[in-house]
């Protein structure tokens, strides 16, 4: 294996969030609807129906391209790609050959760039579903989902791994929600990749013979699959085969990919200009308009985190994972250091321990995104204000915030209901105190001839009587009476 | 009858459009024994939209021209409920569940439609020959074809079966059936009109279009069918002229040009002689006759179905026996050639010396057209260069059949608008004369045709028997 580079290109598809299809009016919201109620006779591709390209998912496109880091095409063009399959009603998908939305860029993936060859716009298809009708094996199709807004993206033979693999996958499903254009929903297929694996020996600069294995639709099976393919390569070069190019499907329940198709069999696509789509502009002037609409994406705000909040990489990387739980970290210490007036960079930390343990446990636990948390960032930092003047105890406080996102309710009046106020008044500590001195007498003379341990025993007398005080609170005034 | 004679019998109450309805349906019985032209004949819709319409005439002070009018479509014109076969047998049992925009047009001042007619299959052809269910016959003589691909719609018109019907026109499929026939045929500038719902043949070369027994009424249609589309992006977003308006305004001082390689070798001298007599005719009413240009006619033939076949061979990818029922099996031969054609032009390693080499030249036959209106307004010329044949003569040969749009294929390819008028006979056959006008000059262009057929009376004389 050491005397092996490995190289993976990725093409991932993401479908992108909008109301309508990508060329018709039909609602793109197909999940769960009842099969063929979301069509059109544009995507049944009925004779003489006409596609019309959607503005909104071609402007979805063109921030996919700006957060790869990509030039974007003023000049955008359709082009029909024939193939037959029976969930492509047309026998054509409508997709982008040589002039894409948006054409080389990049991600960071860790430490290591990974160069974006191109992304294109195109169109979903329809879907199969074989089942048995009264004894018959029969296949339905529902074409729902024909017509929904695609977007494929495509890598340099950039990846060295499937770790990597993974990693760069898992960065473009981040940056997909960062800019909101998909929901990239795993489960509802909203993201499927297909990878082209080959190795060369080291150093060798003409690549191997790639074989692309296709439809993978987890990061785990991703991850899989492609080591699988790299360990069966391998061992086909070891006992002197020849890798032949081919396409090859991965299978979940053995575990190892299977051929689908060679070179030989596989498509001319015959691409052309779709005749019906005159090319769309969009000018530099919209371009940079679009670009305005993007929010600050995971790579920014990752320095930015390191710069204003001191947190080291790994507490960074949690927080800006998801920016929604970033922003909800953001507004809380804001909040939190003008209720104080005290630098946010003091107040990072004990901000950031708390989401990385109690939100993010709770978020597991109830299987919930931050937005749906009953919690606020405004009452959380009630409730942080109360920790620091010592009304409550950390401890306690953890309870409190329990309570919080079980009810909503505002720490204030969950401390009162459950009685876990600490008592830290110091006209009712003092009185407490006087007692339990004017009964140790003994204890207050052996403490001022220098006694320290009688001072432990004292403050233990009070903690007793003095049920719930803050003993911080309580050691100061402690200290002042026995002065 | 045309339009406008009908229209005012409507206004005045002296027909009504149900009596109306039913006479065209009695006519229709009678003589498409003769023609063939009609691929169905729908009287139930039609005598319903007559209701409608006679409705809309009782309570409305001014109807529109169309309204309570019988008209016919060709059968790739799609219609919701009403069977829309492209005279192929692979859409024989297609009821559409929606229509065609140039149909909802119609359908919304109230037009009559009394029936679908026949053409090439998927509208490929020059002589509807090609149809998979009947040949319709030319009225003028039943030994001869009627032109194509809109033949039945062409047909339909010259034998009175119904005032107007609407064609497409790829190549020439509206204009030169209405030459053969003699009947006014308008192919507009590609965009003017809708092409949603039109079963396509080249998407980037159709376009609907009128075949009428006068210039007027083809302005009169012209004016409901046509304007922007929001379910084509092929449609344009452009002011749209009361057509029918400023007919009369005359040519004088406007040049026409005849393009040398127009009566240059392979135009019957028949048709040229009928041609010639027709282009003094513009120059006694004011007209100016010039010589133009348009150098690279001779590979608009070879581009045009380069582009029109690549087209199709993705247009008809479809039809693959799994939704609509029949096989491939089940197309024409000239439908499997074209696919043949298309697939090769585009496939890997000849899509370059093929399609985008046609492409590039297309650019070329655009230029053709710009250059030669900087110097003039109209360029002529017969409109199909051989008269109408006679059933069999070029089924045989397709390169024969292609030929026969050699003058009308540029103007799809340029998407320049053009109208064919009835130019004059030769031995009893009729030859059109072919106008055509710059982009989104279709004001202009009937205009021209109109002055012509006023000084002539070639738009008169009807077929005998019908
Ligand atoms: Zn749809």
């Amino acid at each position: 294996m050491n005397n092996y580079d490995i190289v993976i290109g990725l093409e991932i598809h993401v479908q992108l969030k909008t109301e309508s299809k990508m060329f018709c009016s039909s609602s793109a919201n197909y999940f769960g609807e009842k099969p063929n109620s979301r069509v059109c006779p544009t995507c049944l591709a009925l004779p003489g129906a006409l596609p019309v390209t959607n503005r909104q998912a071609m402007e979805n496109a063109i921030k996919v391209g700006l957060a790869l880091n990509c030039k974007i095409n003023n000049f955008n063009r359709f082009d029909r790609k024939s193939y037959f399959y029976p969930d492509l009603p047309k026998g054509f998908q409508i997709s982008q050959f040589d002039l894409p939305v948006a054409k080389d860029g990049f991600v960071m993936v860790g430490e290591r760039k990974i160069r974006i060859n191109r992304a294109h716009q195109e169109e979903d298809t329809g879907k199969l579903i074989h089942q048995e009708i009264v004894g018959d094996k029969v296949s339905l199709i529902d074409f729902n989902r024909s017509g929904v807004p695609l977007i494929e993206i495509v890598s340099e033979p950039d990846i060295t791994s499937a770790e990597e693999a993974k990693n760069y996958a898992k960065k473009i499903h981040q940056l997909m929600r960062y800019i909101g254009v998909a929901d990239v929903d795993m489960e509802k297929a909203g993201m499927r990749f297909d990878a082209n694996v080959s190795i060369k020996p080291k150093g060798e600069k003409e690549l191997g013979t790639k074989v692309e294995i296709k439809n993978i639709n987890s990061f785990t099976f991703l991850e899989k699959a492609v080591n699988f393919e790299v360990a069966r390569q391998l061992r086909a070069i070891d006992s002197g085969e020849k890798i032949i190019q081919e396409t090859r499907g991965w299978i979940e329940s053995k575990g190892e990919t299977v051929s689908q198709r060679t070179k030989e069999t596989s498509p001319d696509y015959r691409y052309f200009p779709d005749p019906d789509l005159p090319p769309l502009n969009f000018d530099s002037e919209e371009i940079e308009t679009i670009a305005k609409t993007l929010p600050e994406l995971p790579d920014a705000k990752t320095s930015r985190f390191e710069q204003d909040y001191h947190l080291n990489p790994y507490e960074i990387s949690v927080l800006v994972e998801d920016q929604n739980v970033a922003n909800w970290f953001e507004e809380t210490l804001n909040i939190y250091s003008k209720t104080q007036g005290i630098s946010k960079t003091e107040k990072a930390k004990i901000v950031s321990n708390w989401v990385q343990g109690e939100v993010m446990r709770v978020l597991k636990e109830l299987g919930i995104s931050i937005w749906e948390l009953k919690v606020e960032p405004a009452s959380f930092t009630e409730l942080l204000l109360m920790i620091d003047k010592n009304r409550v105890s950390k401890q306690a406080a953890k309870q409190v915030f329990s309570e919080m996102v079980r009810t909503g309710e505002m720490p204030e009046k969950i401390i009162k209901d459950l009685k876990l106020e600490q008592v830290s008044d110091v006209l009712e500590l003092g009185t407490t105190i006087e007692e339990v001195l004017a009964d140790n007498q003994k204890a207050v003379s052996d403490y001022k001839a220098g006694k320290d341990s009688s001072f432990d025993f004292l403050f233990g007398q009070v903690m007793r009587r003095a049920k719930g005080a803050n003993p911080t609170a309580l050691r100061e005034v402690l200290k002042e009476k026995l002065k | 009858m045309t339009i406008k004679e009908l229209h005012s019998k409507l206004k005045t109450k002296q027909i009504s459009s149900s009596e109306l309805t039913k006479e065209a349906l009695e006519k229709i019985e009678k003589g498409n024994s003769k023609v063939a032209a009609f691929l169905s004949i729908t009287p139930e819709v039609a005598l319903e939209q007559a209701k409608h319409a006679d409705a809309l005439i009782a309570s409305e002070k001014e109807v529109c021209w169309l309204t309570g009018i019988p008209f016919g479509l060709k059968d790739v014109i799609v219609t919701e409920g009403i069977t829309t076969t492209a005279a192929s047998k692979i859409l024989e049992d297609f009821t559409p569940p929606y229509s065609a925009t140039v149909y909802e047009n119609l359908k919304s001042v109230k037009g009559v439609l009394v029936g679908k007619l026949n053409c090439d299959e998927f509208a490929m052809g020059a002589s509807t020959e090609n149809s998979a269910y009947v040949k319709t016959k030319n009225p003028w003589d039943l030994e001869r074809v009627p032109g194509g691909s809109s033949g039945g719609s062409a047909a339909a018109v010259s034998a009175g079966l119904v005032p107007y019907a609407l064609g497409t026109d790829t190549g020439g499929s509206i204009r030169q059936p209405s030459s053969f026939c003699s009947v006014v045929g308008l192919k507009p500038t590609y965009g003017r009109v809708s092409r949603y719902g039109l079963i396509p043949l080249g998407n980037s070369l159709d376009q609907a279009g009128p075949i009428t027994n006068s210039v007027e009424d083809s302005a009169v249609v012209l004016n409901i069918i046509a304007g922007f589309d929001p379910k084509d992006s092929t449609s344009v977003k452009k002011d749209l002229p009361d057509y029918s308006k400023n007919l009369s305004k005359g040519i004088k001082e406007l040049k026409f040009g005849i393009p040398k390689e127009y009566l240059a070798e392979g135009v019957d001298p028949k048709v040229k002689e009928v041609f010639l007599r027709a282009s003094k005719k513009i120059e006694d009413l004011g007209g100016k006759i010039v010589e133009t240009s348009l150098p690279r006619s001779e590979q608009a033939i070879p581009v045009y179905y380069i582009i029109m076949s690549s087209e199709v061979s993705t247009n008809l990818a479809r039809y693959d026996g799994i939704r609509f029922g029949k096989s491939r099996d089940f197309f024409g031969p000239e439908t499997k050639r074209r696919i043949m054609l298309g697939t090769y032009a585009l496939s890997s390693g000849y899509y370059d010396a093929y399609y985008l080499k046609a492409a590039k030249v297309r650019q070329l036959i655009f230029e053709d057209f710009q250059n030669a209106f900087e110097k003039v307004d109209f360029i002529i010329g017969p409109t199909s260069p051989i008269l109408p044949f006679k059933f069999g003569e070029r089924v045989d040969n397709p390169l024969q059949m292609y030929l026969a749009d050699l003058f009308t294929v540029p103007q799809n390819l340029a998407g320049v608008p053009a109208i064919s008028v009835p130019g004059g006979f030769s031995e009893g056959l009729p030859v059109g004369l072919q106008i055509t006008a710059n982009h989104f000059e279709e004001e202009k262009l009937l205009q021209a045709a109109y002055a012509f057929e006023q000084a002539t009376d070639f738009h008169k004389q009807k077929p005998e028997g019908f």
